[in-house]
């Protein structure tokens, strides 16, 4: 059966490395903060200028001047440190932060992104998703395999407005894990639970490689 | 000690005129100057130029100014939550020039630090990379970003004394350390005024010399974007 959000999100928390520090874009990616594996050590920033950002407050206690990216009121943990816009892009810039999960529209075999902007539809900007992209030396993508209409967004190229060229490494979407090829094109890593290889097939548009016996995701809470 | 002091959020906003090219601080609704926004709408400045990451929401921040028709340009990484300010960029009325948020914040920090451009890896291969120079670095194509300054800078802090020192609250901090340098004019509102030597100098995120106008804020309303909470 293919993978929920929370799913998604549970197979993303196994990426994650001990000690290291980790920016999570808004949507799916967020809800990985819930599943970080026993044992692992990270470290979540915010670029709106938190280090060591918590859950979302008790009721009462919130406090509007504590909010992350995507403007919800959140806790500080011990250790945690807050920052000016300029100095938060200098962390993701100068590639201090580790890793970036973040979701997509499209992603291509080269590794593009576009993530911003629907031609034709309300723009609302980029945020910081451009300089995130452009800069991260990890960047896994949290997404759905097709759209609403059923078609793919693992494409050969991306047919919206880019956010980033040949940045992404690795994507986990509800039907499998894929890692984008040095050389170019998807390598299918994992399967769904439950779901077939040829159901991953039909819903890549991009040209997938399948070598060998493709394991099924393990999902341990 | 050079005295920043002024009495009110009138005598701070002396100056700003029509067609002039403001900053604001603030993420969402979070640290932004909301005093002197309600100033602004009450003064009716026209045909601003506002440099600010988002442009408030229908009915609170740049939200207030942008139901005035007060702006002509909008410099921001993030519109949205805002119906009027679609409304109005649809049909043509608000210019909006859309940033990364790092080269946003970038900019505004060479505008204040005197570095009139500098080279990102953000934005290259975009539509943002459209008519900017591009140059390699360690194998890596960037993009030339120019500076950005200000007519009035006007930022929002926790605490400042009489000197104009700063220190903000958690991440209410965000945009406004970096706009402040930027000002030709920096107008601080602050929470609470205090006189000069009573904040301790180690954890002042904002020297004085950045600011020219300081005054207490008679009302912060502090309205939040998204309440999230969890159960017990």
């Amino acid at each position: 059966m293919a993978l929920d959000k929370i799913g998604i999100a549970k197979r993303i928390a196994q990426e994650l490395q001990n000690n290291t520090y980790v920016n999570l874009g808004i949507g799916i990616p967020t809800l990985v903060a819930n599943y970080v594996p026993k044992g692992i050590s990270v470290e979540f920033q915010s670029e709106n200028g938190i280090l060591g950002m918590g859950p979302f407050p008790y009721e009462n206690e919130e406090d509007a001047d504590l909010i992350n990216a995507g403007k919800q009121t959140i806790t500080a943990l011990d250790g945690a440190v807050y920052f000016d816009s300029a100095t938060s892009f200098a962390m993701i810039r100068g590639q201090h932060v580790q890793l970036t999960v973040l979701g997509a529209m499209e992603v291509s075999e080269n590794g593009d992104i576009a993530n911003w902007k629907i031609p034709g539809k309300m723009v609302k900007g980029m945020g910081g998703a451009m300089d995130l992209v452009a800069s991260a030396e990890n960047i896994i993508v949290a997404m759905m395999h097709t759209n609403k209409k059923g078609e793919s967004k693992i494409l050969t190229q991306c047919s919206l407005p880019l956010t980033g060229v040949g940045c992404v490494k690795k994507v986990v979407t509800n039907l499998a894990v894929l890692e984008v090829l040095p050389q170019g094109g998807f390598k299918l890593l994992e399967r769904a639970p439950g779901v077939s290889v040829e159901e991953i097939q039909a819903a890549t548009e991009a040209s997938l490689l399948v070598d060998g016996i493709i394991p099924e995701m393990s999902l341990v809470d | 000690m050079i005295n920043k002091v002024v009495p009110n959020v009138q005598e701070a906003l002396v100056g700003v005129k029509d067609g002039m090219t403001l900053m604001l601080g603030g993420f969402g609704l979070c640290g932004i100057p909301e005093n002197s926004i309600a100033e602004l709408v009450k003064k009716r400045t026209k045909n601003l130029t506002c440099i600010s990451n988002n442009a408030g929401v229908d009915n609170f921040g740049l939200g207030l100014l942008l139901q005035e028709k007060q702006i002509k340009k909008m410099i921001s990484s993030y519109v949205g939550e805002n119906d009027e300010f679609e409304r109005q960029m649809l049909s043509g009325e608000l210019e909006v020039d859309l940033i990364p948020q790092g080269s946003l914040a970038e900019r505004c920090r060479a505008g204040g630090a005197g570095i009139p451009a500098f080279y990102t890896p953000a934005g290259y291969g975009t539509e943002v990379a459209e008519g900017k120079e591009v140059r390699e670095f360690n194998g890596k194509p960037h993009i030339l970003e120019s500076a950005l300054t200000a007519d009035f800078a006007i930022v929002k802090a926790w605490k400042g004394d009489t000197a104009g020192n700063l220190i903000f609250k958690a991440t209410a901090k965000n945009f406004n350390p970096t706009m402040a340098m930027a000002g030709t004019i920096t107008v601080a509102e602050v929470e609470e005024l205090v006189p000069a030597g009573q904040l301790n100098p180690n954890e002042i995120h904002t020297p004085g010399i950045f600011v020219q106008r300081i005054f207490q804020g008679e009302r912060f309303e502090k309205k939040i974007e998204q309440l999230t909470i969890r159960k017990k």
